[in-house]
């Protein structure tokens, strides 16, 4: 019936500085980033892994109203929505060092788990992202 | 969007930036000034403003993420207790046993008899396994 997942979205808050982020530090490439007019549509994938991109979204009216974007955004702000991103990489090790003296927040330092190897950091905003180097 | 939410986000950015940094340094010797500077307020404020953000005072969430680290060592390791009170930051056993029997309703040794969990992601389980504090989840 399905394919795959193609598209998932997270709340940013700006979405200039989310593409610094999600670009310029962790390495993704842009998708679309397109004005629709009505907003901008601005999606990040990991460099070869086309099919599956994240939608970087504004919380804000008319799309929400102007209180409750506040409270998604505040809510962004302390964790509190949900925005996790799951990653892979080749060596944690490296990708970890390589994101500290990019001046990543990172908040967890690469550690063993039964899956694997993974470390933890948050995005300018408040989402979560782990990056794992998982047993094959 | 007004000032007032502006300074709340900035607000809730600085106390989840000081709850990381428990959930990272929890084995280490933590407290509330060195919290408050991560959060980049006064050490008095940094106790209401965590509270009035995450519902709890840092020293609480503290307490529920070591016990949470000490639940999972218990039933996945064969540490003795007073090792494993050690390793997720307590000092004194007595302090251990009495604030594990408070968050999770039942002893160090009861809790290991239950026996090991399954595998899930570590940080969910971090977030979901950890006792509450808000009485729901009482045993």
């Amino acid at each position: 019936m399905l394919n795959s997942i193609s598209i998932s979205q997270i709340y940013v808050l700006d979405q200039d500085e989310a593409l610094d982020f999600y670009v310029g530090k962790l390495g993704f490439e842009v998708g679309t980033d397109q004005d629709l007019g009505f907003m901008r549509w601005l999606t990040v994938r990991v460099p070869g892994d086309a099919g599956r991109e994240v939608l970087l979204e504004r919380p804000g009216p008319p799309s929400l109203d102007p209180g409750t974007a506040e409270q998604v955004r505040e809510l962004v702000a302390k964790g509190a929505t949900g925005g996790h991103l799951f990653l892979t990489t080749d060596d944690a090790h490296t990708t970890y060092a390589t994101l500290k003296e990019r001046g990543v927040e990172l908040t967890e330092e690469p550690t063993e788990r039964p899956y694997g190897i993974d470390f933890g950091l948050r995005d300018p905003f408040g989402n979560h992202v782990r990056i794992a180097q998982t047993h094959r | 969007m007004t000032s007032v939410s502006k300074a709340v986000e900035d607000t809730n950015r600085r106390m989840l930036r000081a709850r990381d940094a428990m959930d990272r340094a929890y084995a280490e010797p933590l407290d509330v000034p060195s919290l408050a500077r991560v959060a980049h307020v006064s050490e008095a404020h940094f106790i209401r403003t965590f509270r009035a953000t995450f519902g709890e005072t840092p020293h609480r969430y503290l307490q529920r993420r070591r016990v949470e680290r000490a639940m999972l060592l218990l039933r996945e390791t064969d540490r003795s207790v007073t090792e494993i009170c050690l390793a997720v930051g307590f000092t004194s056993l007595g302090t251990f046993s009495r604030t594990f029997r408070d968050v999770v309703g039942e002893s160090p040794t009861q809790h290991r008899a239950r026996g090991p969990l399954a595998i899930a992601p570590t940080c969910f389980t971090k977030a979901w396994v950890r006792p509450s504090s808000f009485g729901e989840a009482s045993t």
